[in-house]
């Protein structure tokens, strides 16, 4: 019995890495994120088809294939680069997928968010002799950031629960941890495992939604 | 030479062409109504003279100074055109009000960022900001709406947000101000407010441009009226003319077809 403590510690521990794989995700894929939309709205053409292409890659395979593909791929296609030995190596290979995956996925939101500003907005911007960059940081973007509110926070959301996917190239996240039990026979961590994630959801929830009502003093 | 003189205008998307040897010219202090059905290139001419469009052909001239000239590329210049701008105010049939700022910031946030720009901003930055508000205050007044300088734009009703437009283009002091169809998104009953206030400027000797479909308000506060159609001016004159007395076979079926509606 005194063993429940103990695993508690140690599922505490392994949800961790769970959330510093989801705060660095976010950190670089939110900006990341935002070149992607650039240059897939970008008037140079074949940046534009790069960029696109990219994105459909990214979108239109599975993020636990593409952590084995960027975890393995270095050591079979023998390049010079290798991942850092051990756990180091194994959870920076993870949060470059995650930082990829996720900012492909932000990069479309953007671009959205961009597009359905109404074009009347950036003309009258023009017409009081602002310049385009004056007209991106004080006219258009506090108007993408609300319409983008809702939809990034789905994607934060998902990221939050698709942290468990690390365990794919070994890194000892919760859910990993939970195995181990359960393949011992003992099964309520992996239960106690949803404790930890729809708390962490709730108070994200709580956190959006205060950011949307702060928001909510124009409407677009 | 008039104060704006508008020289051979040509202005084509793809095939269709909408503007076609558009000439005309405009004093300090007048009041020029353009009229015509919707298509006639009336907008795409106000949006050239705005740098909105670049026409393909012609070349604008303000204070005997030559702003446009399709032919020489030296005058289209990006960094340049940001300031030729100036000369024009334009409000957009859609008011296109910033709608996360209140409404004295809506029409002080330009001023403010090109006051930015100016060498002495460092040291007077607040005199310099607290001009332009008071300024700000001053246009509101006169559009009358001193008790909503504070509201934002999804506050106030359609005929206060044009007005609010209109404060906002007259903040950075155009040599000329330019309506695209003013009151065309407008309740019947909230356009008359506006065309008073256009009225008001009129009545101060504000140069300005405005295309509309309100016939009597051109006729009554235009001191010329030109008729466009397919993207020709077809007929230019006082309104007593062009209302009272048109020239034109077009003008004369348009005018009826105005009447009947």
């Amino acid at each position: 019995m005194n063993e429940i403590p103990v695993i508690i510690n140690r599922l505490s521990q392994s949800f961790l890495l769970n959330c510093r794989l989801f705060i660095l995700t976010l950190l670089f894929a939110l900006p990341l994120g935002m070149l992607i939309a650039f240059g897939s709205m970008s008037r140079f053409r074949p940046l534009r088809w790069v960029m696109r292409t990219f994105v459909w890659v990214i979108r239109g395979t599975p993020l636990m294939l593409q952590l084995i593909v960027i975890f393995f791929g270095p050591g079979l296609l023998n390049m010079s680069f290798s991942w850092p030995n051990g756990e180091a190596g194994r959870f920076t290979a993870a949060v470059v997928a995650f930082v990829i995956n996720y900012a492909c996925y932000f990069s479309e939101i953007y671009r959205g968010g961009i597009e359905s500003v109404p074009v009347g907005q950036y003309e009258a911007g023009l017409v009081l002799g602002m310049t385009k960059r004056q007209i991106f940081f004080n006219v258009t973007l506090l108007q993408v950031v609300k319409r983008i509110l809702p939809p990034i926070g789905n994607e934060v959301i998902t990221l939050v629960k698709d942290t468990a996917l690390a365990r794919i190239i070994a890194n000892k996240e919760i859910i990993m941890m939970a195995g181990e039990y359960s393949n011992k026979g003992l099964i309520w961590p992996l239960f106690a495992t949803g404790i930890y994630f729809l708390v962490f959801v709730g108070a994200l929830t709580i956190l959006l939604d205060w950011l949307e009502k702060k928001l909510g003093y124009f409407r677009v | 030479m008039a104060f704006l003189e508008v020289q051979g205008i040509e202005k084509c998307f793809g095939n269709l062409k909408v503007l076609n040897k558009i000439d005309f010219s405009l004093e300090k202090g007048e009041v020029i109504a353009i009229i015509g059905s919707s298509g006639s290139g009336k907008t795409t001419l106000l949006r050239c003279l705005n740098f909105l469009e670049r026409p393909d052909k012609g070349r604008i001239i303000v204070n005997n100074k030559v702003i446009f000239d399709a032919s020489d590329p030296t005058t289209q210049r990006e960094s340049e055109v940001r300031k030729k701008r100036l000369h024009f105010g334009l409000v957009f049939q859609n008011f296109n009000l910033f709608p996360q700022y209140t409404v004295l910031k809506n029409v002080t946030l330009a001023a403010e960022l090109l006051a930015r720009e100016r060498p002495d901003f460092k040291q007077e930055k607040k005199a310099i900001l607290k001009e332009i508000q008071e300024r700000g205050k001053l246009l509101l007044s006169q559009v009358g709406l001193s008790d909503k300088l504070d509201y934002y734009p999804h506050m106030i009703s359609g005929g206060q947000q044009q007005r609010v437009a209109i404060a906002r283009a007259l903040a950075l002091e155009p040599d000329i101000l330019c309506f695209d169809e003013p009151t065309s998104a407008l309740d019947p009953e909230l356009t008359g407010e506006v065309l008073k206030v256009i009225k008001n400027l009129a009545e101060r000797n504000t140069t300005m441009i405005i295309v509309t479909h309100e016939m009597d308000f051109a006729r009554d506060v235009a001191d010329r009226v030109i008729f466009m159609d397919d993207g020709v001016i077809v007929e230019q004159g006082p309104p007593e003319e062009v209302f009272g007395n048109p020239k034109e076979e077009r003008t004369k079926q348009f005018l009826t077809r105005y009447n009947k509606n």
